[in-house]
């Protein structure tokens, strides 16, 4: 007992300076992001208005607008999520409830795991190789949408999988033991308790895809586009590429632009987020 | 021992292995109609896998292989032409953990019955097998809400109405109390004494007070072999084998 007094104080000491230790880690993440959000904001926001969302590019800062990116964006965004959502979850589902635990899903499992972690260019190769010229599905959100789904796949089925895995197996066997199908156990009560992970995993793939350059400049998405895409087949560009363009030329005014682009990006990212946010508390009720 | 009209569930020869591993071993057990079959032993003895191979819970365990013949009535449990998910829809389970949907307590009640296209009033079955529970008094009003917010239990009882609304033939118990306290327990064991004049009940225990007390019939296992099967009363008082009564008087296990 002599001792003890003062080790208790010691570990006391420790638990404090943990404690201050990831306050401080979280504080300057936050501050860092705060900064950023600070810079892009006082730059861009004077040029955030109406016009800058109705126009087209155009050589003149003053009548510069976002317009063919941001459809550019929401076309390419809800093509790749009706492919990738569908397929990632079907595969996640197979993997996890249906596939026998053998070599080949050991081997398939890994990967997809390795999958997530190719750089995005490469899957610019693969698309164009593909999708532009294999398929002959040319420079057009298509392309540009496939391309993207391929890349956010192993990020959907890895996320998909990990909450599939999450439900209980006594709730599975609860479902199986009053009769049901396999079918009727993922359907009723396996998929609505993965619902809240498979939706985490889709929105942070999805805000990956939203930000990607590199793939879609590989399949030749156009920089400069005074249209919007009426259909799939049309070619098309996108925010991350406008505000590339924007960085990368010399004048003040078009720096300015981009964080106005840059605003807009994380506008369409938050109301992503948001209608997640919806669909999740819609689904727990 | 009981006449041969009474034979439901004919378990022959049967052995079940995990990977290799034996965990039950040539046992033969009848089940007999509308009587409760207590299967006891020390843990790990494979009471529990003998359990889930009468309603083919074993099928989900990858590496889980079985040999030897249970029948059904006159039919062969794992024949290639049985359906299992038919086989649980008539012989049904309650687990050793309260496993309640995470639904409303209706809900809980009324899927087995409404999946499987059951005749009848939805809303009187529920109310029947909630009663045959002996849940209804306390659930009548908050029907709607989420069976989580039940205590243990009335979890248990829950799940022991989710099985009995789907009106099985038998009712395959897996340890039903071991998760509850005294008093919870007391209720459940009144509830199967109510429950014996309509249904057959296979339950697991390693209480052995339990199954003295509610069942008719018991069985003894012991590293997956069975020991010795009989009337209850002369299990507990005569027992046949030395490691029966060294079990039952509490010796070992």
């Amino acid at each position: 007992m002599n001792d003890a007094p003062t080790n208790l104080a010691w570990r006391h000491r420790k638990a404090t300076m943990f404690r201050w230790f990831c306050f401080t880690v979280t504080a300057s993440a936050v501050v860092i992001l705060g900064m950023l959000l600070w810079q892009v904001t006082s730059l861009g926001l004077p040029w955030l208005d109406a016009q800058f969302l109705t126009s087209f590019p155009s050589r003149f800062p003053e009548k510069a607008g976002i317009k063919s990116a941001l459809y550019g964006t929401l076309w390419l965004v809800s093509m790749t999520a009706s492919f990738a959502i569908p397929v990632g979850v079907l595969a996640a589902v197979y993997l996890e409830e249906y596939a026998k635990p053998t070599r080949l899903n050991e081997i398939i499992n890994i990967n997809i795991a390795n999958l997530a972690g190719v750089p995005s260019i490469v899957y610019g190769i693969l698309g164009l190789a593909i999708f532009v010229r294999f398929m002959s599905l040319e420079r057009s959100v298509v392309s540009g949408a496939l391309t993207m789904g391929l890349l956010i796949l192993p990020v959907i089925i890895i996320a998909s999988k990990e909450a599939i895995k999450a439900v209980p197996s006594s709730l599975r066997q609860a479902a199986f033991a009053v009769g049901a199908t396999r079918w009727q156990v993922m359907r009723a009560h396996v998929l609505p308790a993965a619902l809240p992970g498979i939706l985490t995993g889709v929105i942070l793939a999805l805000s990956r895809a939203i930000g990607e350059t590199a793939p879609l400049i590989m399949i030749g998405a156009l920089t400069y586009v005074a249209f919007i895409p009426e259909g799939p087949m049309d070619e098309f560009t996108a925010l991350p590429i406008q505000i590339f363009n924007w960085t990368s030329r010399p004048q003040e005014e078009f720096h300015e632009l981009a964080s106005a682009g840059i605003i807009v990006l994380l506008g369409v990212l938050l109301l992503m987020n948001a209608l997640a946010v919806f669909i999740r508390y819609r689904g727990s009720r | 021992m009981a006449n041969q009209d009474d034979l439901i569930l004919s378990i022959e020869d049967v052995c079940i292995s995990y990977t290799g591993d034996l965990a039950v071993r040539n046992v033969s057990l009848p089940i007999l109609e509308n009587r409760i079959t207590a299967i006891i032993g020390p843990s790990g003895c494979g009471k529990s896998t003998l359990l889930r191979s009468l309603n083919r819970m074993n099928d989900f365990i990858h590496g889980c292989e079985q040999t030897g013949r249970i029948t059904f009535h006159d039919s062969n449990l794992y024949a290639s032409d049985t359906d299992p998910v038919e086989v649980r829809r008539r012989i049904g389970m309650v687990f050793q953990r309260p496993n309640p949907f995470p639904k409303s307590i209706h809900r809980n009640v009324a899927w087995g019955p409404s999946i499987n296209g059951l005749s009848g009033d939805l809303d009187e079955r529920v109310e029947r097998a909630l009663k045959q529970a002996a849940l209804w008094d306390e659930v009548k009003d908050r029907l709607e809400d989420s069976a989580l917010n039940l205590s243990g239990g009335q979890q248990q009882r829950l799940c022991i109405a989710r099985a009995l609304a789907m009106e099985p033939e038998i009712i395959l118990m897996d340890e039903p109390c071991s998760a509850l306290d005294p008093v919870s327990t007391a209720r459940i064991e009144d509830l199967l004494f109510e429950l014996r004049k309509n249904y057959t009940i296979v339950i697991v225990t390693h209480n052995m007070q339990q199954a003295a007390r509610v069942s008719e019939y018991t069985a003894f296992l012991e590293n997956g072999i069975l020991v010795e099967y009989g009337e209850t009363d002369q299990v507990f008082t005569h027992p046949q084998s030395p490691r029966t009564e060294e079990y039952v008087t509490g010796r070992f296990g």
